[in-house]
């Protein structure tokens, strides 16, 4: 019973950063249609960049965590500008090649910059494990799940009651009325692409000083994927309980199975699901007219 | 984001007396190969309503994207309160004071009345993380006490206050016209567009909005534009109606003069406009 205890709880707090990954995703997917195969790789950058203002400029790595998070907010703001909105309007399918173009280019670019070994750099947050009763819980993964829950809970709050927020999720339902309401949604668009940056940086840098850094870590949105199709692509919400489920589903897998079990057990989950809730547990069900 | 209207709006409490004259001044608009504004031109007189009607297809919806800025016309300007705002974008339009409501209601699903309304409030603020840091608490605090003042009005006005925390979703249609409204005028209109406002209402709703129409415009002195397919409702409150047909504008004047012109009767019976339809 402990046992299962403790595969639980640890597979619910890694969901924690699962579910930051997710909110990246749906972040812009929410805000701006736009399917974004790129969210792996964002956060590997993001995670780079922290890495090479921490070690290779030795900087303090709170200084290199803030600096990495202005560089990506910058970056997205420029390929929001010169990539996405000359797509706008465009076939999804286009869009969704234009973000599986970005991610291979960064890709690339990583790669050759700081190659493929793993790397290690330092930790954000504090080691020390905590005991809760007969469960050792390491320090990281308490500290990761902490930050994404406060980080998490901002986010719900500020969608619900700041007017910003309010302004973001009108422009989502409807930018012809939100611009007429006095919306600026170019203003809107690259916003979403800023916080959808900022996120996966937090998660990225969260999970590489916790596991090591190295271009794989761009494939754990992989496994976020199945989290955000099972939430429902446009729930915030969904995308939180669904990482905290896939979190727990593989860390249970991976104890009583073995560890190969944790790629494939997930998967299985989704898979029943939806075959019940053919749209995710919060899911918008559209209907579309042929 | 830095409207410069954005200040005297918010110093003038007073939300009446502020309708602005708005003109349309030899419009052309094409799509592809069809032309459908030819040389549009008419003016809406501050703190009137104006009425632009005609046939299915006329140009009447054209005319009103056109005024709001999603469409940018081939030639032709469109003026408020004397200032050009031909290129002016949608978002920025709202500044300066232009409102609309929409044929098809165009609410936030998902979101309440009160969501709604405030979200009407929008442009008075001044949005961006930046911008609001930079931004003095005392005027910041001011100014949000004056936008719930306007909202609180707005929803009185338009007697929706039983409603307010509802989601729009579950609200009847004649209701869910008037929550539109309310959210038109919390944005402090000066110029207000109405497009259809009572379509596929019953006689008692088109009734209750045409009194509310007229509300607006005695007690809070705004310039509305309407377009609309009921002639009674039009002859009714208007003092000054437009007709369109075929893009163009075939009279002009006060309901009694527009209903006995010659070309609006033909327009409206002549066999020609059966074919328009």
């Amino acid at each position: 019973m402990s046992e299962f205890l403790e595969y639980s709880l640890l597979g619910l707090l890694s969901g924690g950063v699962m579910a930051l990954i997710a909110l990246s995703f749906v972040l812009i997917y929410k805000g701006t249609g736009v399917v974004n195969f790129a969210v792996g790789e964002v956060m590997m950058l993001g995670a780079y960049l922290y890495y090479a203002g921490a070690v290779t400029f030795g900087l303090a790595p709170w200084l290199a965590f803030v600096i990495s998070l202005v560089v990506i907010a910058m970056l997205a703001i420029l390929v929001e500008r010169a990539v996405l909105r000359p797509l706008s309007g465009q076939p999804a399918v286009a869009v969704l090649m234009a973000t599986i173009g970005i991610a291979s280019i960064v890709h690339g670019a990583v790669e050759a910059q700081w190659g493929g070994d793993t790397l290690s750099p330092p930790t954000l947050l504090p080691r020390t494990p905590v005991n809760l009763g007969e469960i050792l819980i390491p320090g990281t993964v308490l500290g990761n799940f902490a930050v994404a829950a406060v980080l998490i809970g901002g986010f719900l709050a500020f969608f619900r009651y700041s007017r910003t927020g309010i302004a973001l999720r009108a422009t989502a339902s409807d930018s012809v009325t939100a611009a007429t309401l006095g919306i600026n949604i170019n203003y809107s668009q690259r916003l979403t692409w800023v916080l959808s940056g900022v996120v996966g940086t937090v998660a990225g840098v969260l999970i590489a000083s916790s596991a090591g850094l190295s271009p794989l870590l761009a494939s754990a949105a992989l496994s976020v994927f199945a989290a955000i199709i099972l939430g429902g692509l446009d729930s915030i919400l969904g995308a939180i309980v669904a990482s905290l489920l896939i979190g727990w589903a593989e860390s249970v897998a991976a104890g009583y199975l073995g560890g190969k079990s944790r790629d494939v057990v997930p998967y299985l989950v989704v898979l029943a699901i939806l075959v019940v809730k053919p749209y995710g547990i919060f899911g918008t069900r559209t209907i579309e007219r042929l | 984001m830095n409207h410069p209207a954005t200040e005297t709006t918010a110093s003038s409490v007073a939300a009446a007396e502020r309708g602005l004259a708005l003109a349309v001044e030899g419009v052309d608009l094409r799509f592809g190969g069809i032309h459908a504004l030819r040389g549009v031109s008419f003016s809406a007189a501050p703190g009137q309503i104006t009425a632009v009607i005609g046939p299915n297809g006329a140009g009447k919806t054209s005319v009103f994207n056109t005024i709001s800025g999603f469409y940018r016309p081939a030639a032709g300007r469109i003026k408020l309160g004397g200032d050009e705002i031909t290129d002016v974008p949608v978002h920025a339009r709202a500044a300066r004071g232009l409102a609309r409501t929409f044929q098809n209601i165009a609410l936030f699903r998902g979101l309440t009345v009160l969501e709604n309304i405030k979200l009407g409030g929008h442009h008075t603020m001044h949005a961006g993380v930046l911008a609001a840091l930079a931004y003095s608490r005392s005027a910041r605090s001011e100014e949000i006490a004056l936008r719930e003042e306007v909202e609180r009005n707005v929803i009185d006005f338009l007697e929706i206050d039983h409603i307010r925390n509802q989601s729009i979703d579950a609200l009847p249609y004649g209701l869910q016209k008037r929550v539109e409204l309310a959210r038109a005028l919390a944005m402090r209109p000066r110029v207000l567009l109405l497009d259809e406002p009572v379509a596929g209402m019953n006689r008692e709703e088109t009734e209750d909005m045409a009194r509310y129409i007229l509300d607006v415009q005695e007690e809070w002195g705004v310039t509305v534009l309407l377009v609309e397919h009921d002639m009674g409702m039009v002859m009714d409150i208007s003092s000054h109606v437009v007709v369109l047909n075929f893009g163009e504008v075939i009279a002009a004047g006060t309901p009694a003069e527009v209903r006995s012109h010659p070309r609006v009767i033909e327009a409206y019976l002549g066999a020609e406009s059966a074919v328009a339809a």
